[in-house]
C-alpha cells in the first residue's frame, strides 16, 4: 500500500488559515488501513477544526480517492456541500489529493505526507518495498530489492561497511545484501549475484509516468 | 616513479592522500605534497571524503601534475550521475591526470540529516565499467568519442569485512572491469588480512595496504566504532590506552602491522589524516 502519514495539525491549521468552510475527504483504501486516512481519522479532524473554529460542512470516506471514478461517485451525493465549502481537506495520499483536487475546481489541501510503497508487517510497523522503478529485478537476488533496500544502490556487491548484518546508513536496517547472501543460499542461487550488473536504466521511471490502453 | 611505472615493475608501491580545502586555496594541501613527493610513488586526492563537501579533487590533482607529482584522482558515486561521472572522467584526462581511484562514497547522511541529495546512479563496478568504456571510445550510452582517456584504475576493497566472500566477489568484479591497483580500508587485524589475501590470492591486481597511524586513544576508539566495517582488535584498543606516548605506539602499530603483512601486499596506502612527518617516519622503521 501507499503509507501516508498525518501532517502536523498546526500545519494544517496554517493552510486552512482563511477558509471558513470545510469539507473533509478520506480514502476507503490506503490511508484507512494506515489508520491516516478513514472514517475515524476525518471524524476526529472534524471535531478538532470545529474546537479551532472552522464550519465543517460536509465530510466523505472515498472508496478509493486515487480513483477517479470513485470520487466522482462518491462525491456527487453532496453537490451543495460542495458548492459552499472554502477548502477541501483531503486525507489520502498525493494521488488522491490530485485526483479531488481535479474535480472540485477550489483550493484543496493535503492532510498527509505520502511516504512510501510499504509492506504491513503489523499495525504500527510498515517497512518501505519497492521503488516503482519500472523494471522489477527481484528474480536475481532472491526477492530482495536492492534499489530500495540498499541506500547506495550498490548492484554489485556490498559496500564493505555492514556489521553485524546491519546497514552501514542505518543500522536498524539489515544490510540487503546480508539477505540477498542468506537467501541465495537457502534456495541454491548464489551464482545469480557472480555476474557483472549494468547501470540500471531509468528510461521506464522518467516521471510523469502514465500507462494508457 | 609514476604509479603506472611502479606497477608494471613490481616495485613496492607507496602511495599517500591529502585533501582538498574547505574552501578555495590550495596552498597547504600542496605544501603536504610537496613534503610527500620523494616518499611516495602517487599521491591520492580524496573526493568530498566522509560525505564532507570540499574543492572538487580534480584541481589538487591538477596542480599535482604541474609539481611532478603523480596524482590518484579519487571520484566517489555519491554526486554525480553517469553523466555527470563521465564528463569529469574526460576532464581529467585532459588536465594529465593518468589515475583514477573509483569508490561508492559515503552516504551524506549525520545525526540523521541528509546533507545533498544522494545520487549513487553507478556503483564503484559500474563507475570501473563506465571508465573503460571511455576508454574504448564510446560513452555511457554507445556515442563515440572524439578522442579518448587512458587511466590506470584502481579500486578499494574492506578485507576486515565481515562479509569477506561478498568482497571477495565484488573485488573480482571490479578486477574484471578493469582495476589494476586495489588500496584497501585501513587495516589493524593482521590474520583477518591474511584470510582476505588467501581468498583473493589469484587476482590479477596489486594491493595496497591501508595503513592509519592511530595518534591516540580516542582515535582509535572512533575507528573501532565509528567507521563502517574497521575492526581493531582489542589488543590495538588496549596499547593505545595504556600507553604514556600514545603517537609513539600508534607509529609502532602501523610499523608492526606492515613487517608482519608485507609478504602479504604489492606495497602501502597511507592514510595519515595530513600527516605526511609520520609517512616518513614510518618507511624509516620498515
Amino acid at each position: 500500500m501507499i503509507l501516508t502519514e498525518q501532517k502536523k495539525y498546526d500545519e494544517i491549521l496554517k493552510m486552512l488559515k482563511g477558509a471558513k468552510t470545510v469539507f473533509i475527504v478520506g480514502c476507503g483504501a490506503c490511508a484507512t488501513t494506515a489508520g491516516t486516512g478513514g472514517e475515524e481519522q476525518v471524524k476526529d479532524f472534524a471535531e478538532r477544526l470545529k474546537k479551532d473554529g472552522k464550519e465543517v460542512i460536509g465530510t466523505v470516506v472515498v472508496d478509493a480517492t486515487c480513483d477517479n471514478r470513485l470520487c466522482r461517485k462518491n462525491l456527487s451525493g453532496h453537490k451543495d456541500k460542495l458548492d459552499k465549502a472554502d477548502a477541501f481537506l483531503v486525507m489520502a495520499c498525493g494521488a488522491g489529493v490530485q485526483t479531488i483536487s481535479g474535480l472540485v475546481g477550489k483550493a484543496v489541501f493535503p492532510a498527509l505526507n505520502s511516504m512510501f510503497v510499504a509492506k504491513i508487517e503489523r499495525a504500527g510497523k510498515y517497512y518501505e518495498m519497492c521503488t516503482t522503478c519500472g523494471d522489477c529485478q527481484l528474480d536475481r537476488t532472491g526477492g530482495i530489492c536492492l534499489v530500495t533496500r540498499c541506500p547506495k544502490n550498490t548492484l554489485n556487491g556490498p559496500c564493505g561497511g555492514s556489521v553485524n548484518g546491519k546497514c552501514e546508513v542505518n543500522q536498524e536496517n539489515d544490510c540487503a545484501w546480508a539477505l540477498i547472501e542468506e537467501r541465495l543460499k537457502q534456495i541454491n542461487k548464489v551464482e545469480n549475484i557472480n555476474e557483472f550488473e549494468p547501470v540500471k536504466d531509468w528510461t521506464k521511471a522518467l516521471r510523469p509516468r502514465k500507462m494508457e490502453k | 616513479m609514476s604509479l603506472e611505472k611502479a606497477l608494471r615493475t613490481n616495485k613496492f608501491v607507496i602511495t599517500a592522500e591529502i585533501f582538498p580545502p574547505k574552501g578555495i586555496n590550495t596552498a597547504s594541501a600542496l605544501k603536504k605534497a610537496e613534503a610527500l613527493k620523494d616518499l611516495v610513488d602517487a599521491i591520492n586526492v580524496t573526493d568530498n571524503q566522509r560525505a564532507v563537501m570540499r574543492m572538487n579533487p580534480m584541481v589538487l590533482c591538477h596542480q599535482l601534475v604541474h609539481m611532478g607529482i603523480d596524482p590518484v584522482y579519487q571520484m566517489a558515486c555519491r554526486d554525480r550521475n553517469t553523466m555527470g561521472l563521465s564528463s569529469d572522467i574526460l576532464a581529467a584526462a585532459a588536465l594529465g591526470i593518468k589515475n583514477i581511484l573509483a569508490v561508492t562514497g559515503d552516504y551524506p547522511l549525520r545525526n540523521g540529516k541528509v546533507l545533498a541529495k544522494p545520487v549513487f546512479e553507478a556503483d564503484s563496478v559500474q563507475l570501473l565499467e563506465l571508465i573503460g568504456k571511455l576508454e574504448k571510445g564510446f560513452d555511457m550510452n554507445g556515442a563515440k568519442l572524439e578522442s579518448t582517456p587512458a587511466f590506470v584504475k584502481g579500486a578499494v576493497v574492506n578485507p576486515g569485512s565481515e562479509q569477506m566472500d561478498l568482497q571477495v566477489l565484488k573485488l573480482k568484479k571490479k578486477i574484471d572491469a578493469g582495476a589494476s591497483f586495489i588500496q584497501t580500508q585501513v587495516v589493524f587485524d593482521k590474520d583477518s588480512f591474511k584470510r582476505f589475501r588467501d581468498k583473493c590470492s589469484k587476482m590479477n591486481a596489486k594491493f595496497l595496504l591501508g595503513i592509519f597511524p592511530l595518534k591516540s586513544f580516542s582515535v582509535a576508539q572512533f575507528m573501532a566504532e565509528k567507521v563502517p566495517g574497521v575492526k581493531v582488535p582489542s589488543k590495538i584498543l588496549e596499547r593505545m590506552e595504556k600507553t604514556k606516548d600514545p603517537l609513539r605506539e600508534g607509529v609502532d602499530i602501523a610499523v608492526e602491522t606492515i613487517k608482519e603483512l608485507k609478504s602479504y601486499c604489492d606495497g602501502i596506502h597511507f592514510m595519515t589524516m595530513n600527516d605526511e612527518g609520520l609517512v616518513r617516519e614510518i618507511l624509516s622503521r620498515i
